[in-house]
C-alpha cells in the first residue's frame, strides 16, 4: 500500500498535467473541427467563444486566441451586412494583439490573420478604404512571409487578394493562378508543429484555383 | 493498481460520468431587446455558451461550488454574476448595459459635415473634397455642393445660410485663419490659398458649431492638416496654368519628416488661348513656396508645423460704367505670410492637451486708376470720376495662441476647456480724394468650456459656453451653445442644436469708428439623419435671428437685423447604381436682413431661395479613369440700386429685379496610368476639367451707374475654365493625392 501511495504521488501530478494539457488538446481539436462546417452554417461567433473561453481560462496559450481571432475575422469576410464589420474586425484585432502577447511578439500566422483583419476593414467600403487598407493588408502577406518562407497561408492570402483585384489594378485571374499553385505545393510540404497549429487553407486554395481555370 | 486506474478513470472520464449543472437564460439589453451572439462563461474554465438570436442560452457544466459566471458581448459593459452549482439547473435572467462606445454612440450632427478618413461614419472622406468636379482643387468649392451654402461668383467666402461671405471663418488646426482666400477683385470671386491635400479632415459647419470656435456668425469650416506622410518623395506638376514641384522625406524611423513644396503659376499662356472678357495688363502671377515638418513626440503625441509664403499680382482693365470712352484699371499686388504649429499629446490616462499657434501677416497694394482710350491715366475732379483713381497699402497681421484642455470623463464623454488670446493688427492706408491712414490694434481674448455627455449610447448632449472680449471695441460678450442628439434605431438619429455667436464689426467699418458692438447671431436647428455604409439620408431645418447688424446711415451704428429659415436636404448614395457615388443637395432659404445701406429689410443680393447640386462620381476600372461631374443650379438672386436720398437724409431703392437662375455643369477626368503596376518607379495622373461645359450664360449681379440710368451685369471673365495638368509623384503610391491638384 505505502508503494502503491508512492506510485500515485509521483505519478499524480504527472498525471494531472497531462490530463490538463489532454483536455486543452482534445478541446481544441474538437473546436478546430468545428470550423469546417461553419462555412455552411455560419455561427462563425459560436466557436470564437468557446476559443476566447478556452484562452481565457489557459492564460498561457496563445492558440485558442488566434483561433478565436480567425473566426472573428472569418464571420467578417463572409458576413453579407456588411455594417457589422468594422466592429468584428475590431473584436478580431483585440483578440490577436491577446495571442501575439502571450506569443511574445507577432509571428507568420498571426500576420496573416491581421492581413485578413485589413481586408474585412476594406471590404466594407473598398473604394474609399482601398488606399488605407490595402498597404496595411499587404504589408502583413509580407511580414508573414518574411517570419516563415514555408508558411503557404500568406501565398494563398496574396492570390486571393490578386484574384479580387481587377485586372486594370495588376490583379486577375491570370496573376492569381500562380500563386494559388504556388501555394497549394507549399501546402503539400508544409508540416504544422503540433496537430493544433494552424494548418487551414488547402481546401480553399483548391476551390479558388478551381475558379481560376 | 486498480486504484490507479480508477483514478485515470475519474481523471479522464467523460463528462457523461458525471453529475451535470444545467445553465440557461436570457440575455436582454437596458431597453428589453434580447442580445444575440453574447459569451457567455464560467471563468476560468471552458465551459460555456453563445447566445442565440433570440438572447437564449444553454449549457451544462461540470463545475462544482462557488463560480463566477462572466457575460460578454461587443458594444456592451461585460456583466459578472456569481452562482453556486451543485448538480442543479440555474435559469437566469441577466440584463447587460450599452457601453458607449464611438462606433455605436449618437453623433451630434446638427449643423455639421465631416469629411474625413478616420471616423467611419462620415457622410465625406477627404478624397471627396479633391474630386469634385466643380471645384478645381479648392476646398471651398466642394464645400459648396454641400447643402447650406450658396453658388455665389462675384465674391469669394462661403455664403450659408443668409450670411455673407464675412460670416463663415475657415480655421486651420485649431486656429483662425486670418486671410483663407487670396485677396478680393472688384467681382471675381478669388480661390482658397491652401491646397486641399494639406487636410485630412474637414468639418463644414453651416451653424451651432462648437464652443472651441467663435466670431463667425453664420458657420465654421475647420480643417485638420495631415500627419506624417507614407513615405518620402518627390513630385513634379505641370499644367495649363503652371508648374509646381515638392519634396518630402520621412525618416527611417518614421516617427518624423520635413518637406517643401514650389508652385509657380502664370496664366498667360491660358489667357492667349482662352479668351477673356477682361483685358489683364498684368497677367495673374502667384508664387508659392511652403515648408512643413511633423515629429511624433510619443506614442500618441504629434508636432506639427507648416508655413507658406505667397506672393502674387494681377492687372485688369474693364470699361468704366459712368462713361464710354474711360476704363477702370485695377492692380493688386499681394504678400502672405502664414505659419501654424500644433502641438497634441495624451497626458497620462485622462488627460488630452492641444496647443497650438499661428502668425500670419497678408500685405495688399491695390489701387485703381482711371484711363482713357490709349490706356493713359485720366484725373477728372468730379464726382463719379474723383473717387475712382485710388491706392491702397493694407497689412493685416494676426498672431494667436490657443490650448485646450479635455479630460476623459468615463466611457466617451469628456471635458474641453482652454482658452486663447489673438492680437490683430491692421495697418489700413487709403488714398483717393483724401488721405487715410488708420492702424487698428485688437487684443482678442477668449475662454472657453465645452463639455460632451453621452448618458447612454443613444443619447448625448454637447453644453458650451464662450466667453470673449475685444479690446478694440472694448465689449465682452458670453454664449451659451447647447445641441442634442438621440438615436433612432440602427441607423436613423435626430438632433438639435442652439447657440449664440457673436462677431466684430468689419475691418473696414471700424476703420471709421470703434463706437460699435458685436453683430449677434441665435441659430435653431433640428436636424434628422439615416447613415448607412451606403447611403446617406440628411434633412435639416434651421431658423436664425440677426440682431446688431452694422448699418452704414445716417452713421454707423448696430441697428441691423434679419432672420434666415429654410430647410435642406442631402442625400448620398454609393449603392443604388454600380460603381457609381453620387449625391444630392438641396437648400430652400428664406432670409431678409437689414444692414448696410438697405433702406429696410430685404432679401440680400448674396442669397437665393432654391440651390441644388448633384455631385457624381465614378471610377472606370478597366481604364484606370476616374470621371466626376456635377451640376449646380441656384435661382436667381435679388440684386438692388440704392441711391442716398439728399432731402430725407436717407438711402432709397430706386431699381431692383432678379438675375437669371445659375446654372453650371462640370467635368473633370482623372487618369492614373500607373495604377496598379507593381511598386511603380514613378506614379503619374493626368487631370482634365471644364466648367461650364454647356457654356450656360451666368450672371451673378447687376452694376449701376453713378447717375442709376444704365446698369450692367456682373458675368465671370470667361464662361468657361478648362484645366489640363499632369502630375508625377517620384517613390510613393499617392494616387489619391495628386488627383486634380490644380493650381
Amino acid at each position: 500500500m505505502k508503494k502503491f501511495i508512492l506510485t500515485i504521488s509521483l505519478i499524480l501530478p504527472a498525471i494531472l498535467l497531462l490530463a490538463q494539457s489532454d483536455k486543452y488538446k482534445q478541446a481544441m481539436v474538437q473546436h478546430i473541427g468545428k470550423i469546417e462546417s461553419a462555412f455552411q452554417s455560419g455561427n462563425f461567433l459560436e466557436i470564437a467563444n468557446s476559443f476566447e473561453r478556452i484562452g481565457d481560462a489557459e492564460k498561457t496559450q496563445w492558440l485558442p486566441y488566434y483561433y478565436a481571432s480567425y473566426c472573428q475575422v472569418i464571420s467578417a469576410l463572409v458576413g453579407t451586412d456588411k455594417s457589422k464589420s468594422d466592429v468584428l474586425a475590431d473584436k478580431a484585432d483585440a483578440l490577436i494583439t491577446k495571442a501575439e502577447t502571450i506569443a511574445g511578439g507577432s509571428n507568420s500566422e498571426t500576420n496573416v490573420i491581421r492581413s485578413m483583419i485589413a481586408s474585412a476593414h476594406m471590404m466594407v467600403d473598398p473604394q474609399s478604404r482601398w488606399q488605407q487598407y490595402g498597404q496595411v493588408s499587404a504589408g502583413h502577406i509580407e511580414k508573414a512571409k518574411e517570419q516563415d518562407p514555408t508558411n503557404p497561408r500568406p501565398v494563398y492570402l496574396e492570390g486571393q487578394s490578386k484574384f479580387y483585384t481587377p485586372e486594370a489594378f495588376g490583379g486577375g485571374k491570370a496573376i492569381a493562378a500562380p500563386l494559388f499553385e504556388k501555394a497549394l505545393s507549399m501546402f503539400d510540404t508544409f508540416k504544422p508543429a503540433t496537430e493544433i497549429a494552424p494548418s487551414w487553407g488547402k481546401a480553399s486554395t483548391q476551390y479558388f484555383l478551381s475558379q481560376c481555370k | 493498481m486498480r486504484g490507479l486506474i480508477l483514478l485515470i478513470y475519474i481523471l479522464f472520464g467523460t463528462d457523461q460520468m458525471f453529475a451535470q449543472s444545467i445553465v440557461s437564460g436570457k440575455i436582454r439589453d437596458n431597453r428589453g431587446k434580447s442580445v444575440p451572439g453574447a459569451s457567455i462563461s464560467i471563468r476560468d474554465s471552458y465551459d460555456g455558451a453563445t447566445s442565440d438570436s433570440s438572447g437564449k442560452f444553454r449549457f451544462s457544466t461540470g463545475e462544482k461550488g462557488e463560480k463566477m459566471l462572466v457575460i460578454t458581448s461587443i458594444g456592451y459593459n461585460p456583466l459578472e454574476k456569481s452562482i453556486t452549482l451543485s448538480d442543479n439547473q440555474i435559469d437566469l435572467d441577466l440584463q447587460l448595459r450599452e457601453s458607449p462606445n464611438e462606433l455605436k454612440a449618437v453623433v451630434v450632427t446638427a449643423g455639421s459635415f465631416e469629411a474625413s478618413d478616420s471616423k467611419r461614419t462620415t457622410v465625406l472622406n477627404s478624397i471627396d473634397i479633391v474630386t469634385t468636379a466643380s471645384a478645381n482643387a479648392d476646398v471651398t468649392g466642394a464645400i459648396r455642393t454641400l447643402p447650406g451654402t450658396q453658388q455665389v461668383g462675384e465674391k469669394e467666402g462661403l455664403f450659408i445660410r443668409g450670411g455673407s461671405g464675412e460670416e463663415a471663418r475657415v480655421f486651420i488646426d485649431g486656429t483662425l485663419v486670418n486671410n483663407f482666400f487670396y485677396s478680393s477683385v472688384p467681382d471675381i470671386a478669388q480661390r482658397g490659398r491652401f491646397s486641399p491635400f494639406l487636410f485630412k479632415g474637414t468639418i463644414f459647419s453651416s451653424g451651432g458649431y462648437s464652443a472651441l470656435y467663435g466670431q463667425a456668425l453664420s458657420g465654421a469650416l475647420i480643417l485638420e492638416t495631415i500627419d506624417l506622410p507614407e513615405r518620402s518623395s518627390a513630385n513634379l506638376g505641370l499644367s495649363t496654368v503652371g508648374l509646381s514641384a515638392g519634396y518630402q522625406e520621412l525618416n527611417k524611423k518614421k516617427s518624423s519628416s520635413w518637406g517643401v513644396n514650389y508652385s509657380y503659376n502664370n496664366l498667360l499662356p491660358y489667357f492667349a488661348l482662352v479668351k477673356q472678357r477682361v483685358d489683364y495688363f498684368k497677367v495673374p502671377v502667384y508664387h508659392y513656396a511652403d515648408a512643413n515638418f511633423r515629429v511624433k513626440t510619443s506614442k500618441t503625441g504629434m508636432l506639427k508645423f507648416y508655413a507658406t509664403f505667397q506672393a502674387n499680382q494681377l492687372g485688369l482693365r474693364s470699361a468704366d460704367i459712368d462713361s464710354a470712352l474711360l476704363k477702370n484699371a485695377f492692380s493688386l499686388r499681394n504678400h502672405n505670410i502664414y505659419g501654424n504649429l500644433s502641438w497634441k499629446e495624451r497626458l497620462g490616462k485622462h488627460w488630452k492637451l492641444y496647443a497650438g499657434g499661428s502668425y500670419s501677416n497678408n500685405h495688399d497694394q491695390l489701387g485703381n486708376e482711371l484711363q482713357n482710350q490709349e490706356d493713359q491715366a485720366v484725373v477728372i475732379n468730379y464726382l463719379p470720376y474723383s473717387a475712382k483713381n485710388y491706392k491702397g497699402d493694407i497689412s493685416a497681421s494676426l498672431a494667436q495662441v490657443k490650448t485646450v484642455m479635455e479630460r476623459n470623463l468615463g466611457g466617451i464623454s469628456a471635458i474641453r476647456f482652454g482658452g486663447e488670446y489673438l492680437y490683430f493688427q491692421d495697418d489700413i492706408k487709403f488714398d483717393d480724394t483724401t488721405s487715410k491712414h488708420v492702424i487698428l490694434n485688437d487684443h482678442f481674448k477668449a475662454a472657453f468650456a465645452e463639455a460632451d455627455i453621452y448618458i447612454t449610447n443613444n443619447i448625448a448632449a454637447k453644453f458650451g459656453t464662450r466667453l470673449e472680449h475685444s479690446s478694440l471695441i472694448n465689449k465682452t460678450n458670453i454664449v451659451p451653445r447647447i445641441s442634442l442628439a438621440y438615436k433612432l434605431g440602427e441607423k436613423g438619429q435626430v438632433s438639435m442644436a442652439y447657440g449664440i455667436f457673436y462677431q466684430k464689426p468689419e475691418r473696414n467699418q471700424l476703420a471709421i469708428t470703434r463706437q460699435l458692438n458685436y453683430t449677434k447671431a441665435t441659430h435653431f436647428i433640428a436636424n434628422y439623419q439615416k447613415l448607412s455604409a451606403t447611403k446617406t439620408f440628411r434633412l435639416e431645418a434651421f431658423y436664425k435671428k440677426y440682431e446688431d447688424l452694422v448699418k452704414v446711415s445716417p452713421t454707423l451704428n448696430n441697428s441691423g437685423y434679419g432672420y434666415a429659415k429654410g430647410i435642406e436636404l442631402f442625400w448620398r448614395d454609393k449603392k443604388t447604381f454600380k460603381g457609381v457615388d453620387y449625391w444630392i443637395s438641396y437648400s430652400f432659404l428664406d432670409t431678409k436682413r437689414d444692414y448696410l445701406n438697405y433702406p429696410y429689410s430685404l432679401q440680400p443680393n448674396f442669397a437665393a431661395n432654391h440651390t441644388a447640386s448633384l455631385v457624381l462620381k465614378k471610377f472606370v476600372t478597366k481604364w484606370k479613369t476616374q470621371f466626376n461631374g456635377s451640376y449646380s443650379f441656384a435661382t436667381g438672386r435679388p440684386y438692388y440700386d440704392f441711391r442716398y436720398n439728399n432731402s430725407e437724409n436717407k438711402f432709397d431703392i430706386t431699381d431692383q429685379g432678379k438675375t437669371i437662375s445659375y446654372n453650371n455643369l462640370s467635368l473633370s477626368v482623372n487618369y492614373l496610368p500607373s495604377v496598379g503596376k507593381i511598386n511603380p518607379k514613378r506614379f503619374t495622373v493626368w487631370v482634365f476639367s471644364v466648367t461650364n461645359v454647356l457654356n450656360q450664360k451666368q450672371i451673378f449681379s447687376y452694376n449701376y451707374s453713378y447717375n442709376g440710368a444704365y446698369k450692367k451685369a456682373v458675368v465671370p471673365p470667361a464662361n468657361q475654365f478648362f484645366f489640363i495638368g499632369c502630375f508625377i509623384s517620384f517613390g510613393v503610391d499617392r494616387s489619391d493625392d495628386i488627383i486634380n491638384n490644380n493650381l
